[in-house]
């Protein structure tokens, strides 16, 4: 069983690499009982496409209008 | 990803517009300082970070008659910018000394406090429910603390955090470019995203500020 420690160190690896079977069955074993990781897993994606988003560069703290 | 000036042809070539309003003085200082912002999140160096700026601005003039209005004219600039930005980081060899980036053990322990010894989250450190979060990015003020939360990451952590996801490439390439092994990039992408995670739900996603 992976400690959320290493569940967290997964779900970031995954945003580099595809994960491996073996890989993936532990993480969702993990998430499956364990909601704050499930919670961190879904956080990543909003981050991910959080960084699309503001490198678009429309999202300007400094706008003022446009 | 090859050569950095190429992708700029791809992007929509925007068409005949009123190209009068770009020649607002107040639209383009504006404009300048939001681009020196992004430009010092990714270049220590704020010489060399204004030096992109003036460039981009300069390319994007060229073509300035040419857009529709000022929201195409930014993307436009934006692009321009990105690529200076990964000429820049190109030109360096290295970002610093691999035993500071990695080894930096105050870094590793703040984070590491988050988890008992078993590697369990600490109760207070469990990460929420962020709900329907994506209806904040229609909010100007997440883009506030998201922009904080992005400044408060440690230097290098911010750079290479932004090379990966702002800028976009990829683990290679970035190994690359700043000669880190695939490893120690990883645990700095991992600091980063954690550093990140803790620091939106503290400041927006598990307060009332974006309820
Ligand atoms: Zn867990």
């Amino acid at each position: 069983m992976l400690s959320c420690q290493q569940v967290t160190e997964l779900v970031s690896a995954s945003q580099e690499r595809p994960l491996n079977f073996k890989e993936k069955v532990k993480l969702r074993m993990h998430t499956v009982m364990c909601s704050a990781c499930r919670n961190f897993e879904s956080s990543m994606g909003t981050l991910r496409k959080a960084m699309q988003e503001f490198a678009k560069g429309e999202h300007n703290t400094t706008d003022k209008k446009d | 990803m090859t050569g950095s000036t190429d992708n700029i042809e791809t992007i929509a070539q925007p068409t005949l517009g009123e190209a009068s309003k770009l020649h607002d003085a107040e639209y383009l200082e504006e404009l300048r300082l939001q681009m020196i912002k992004f430009a010092n999140l990714q270049i220590n160096d704020p010489h060399l970070a204004e030096d992109a700026v003036q460039e981009a601005l300069i390319g994007a003039f060229k073509k300035a008659d040419s857009f529709a209005g000022r929201s195409a004219f930014k993307t436009w600039v934006f692009a321009i910018l990105k690529n200076k930005i990964i000429d820049i980081l190109r030109k360096r060899q290295r970002l610093a000394e691999v035993s500071d980036l990695i080894n930096n053990d105050d870094e590793g322990e703040a984070l590491n406090s988050l988890f008992d010894k078993k590697g369990h989250w600490n109760p207070d450190d469990k990460p929420s429910s962020w709900g329907d979060p994506e209806k904040s990015f229609k909010q100007e003020q997440f883009w506030v603390v998201f922009e904080t939360c992005l400044n408060n990451l440690p230097g290098n952590q911010a750079k290479v955090f932004m090379m990966r996801e702002y800028i976009g490439l990829d683990t290679e390439e970035i190994c690359k470019e700043v000669d880190l092994t695939v490893s120690n990039l990883h645990v700095m992408l991992y600091r980063a995203r954690l550093r990140l995670q803790k620091c939106l739900e503290l400041k927006w996603y598990g307060g009332e500020a974006h309820a």
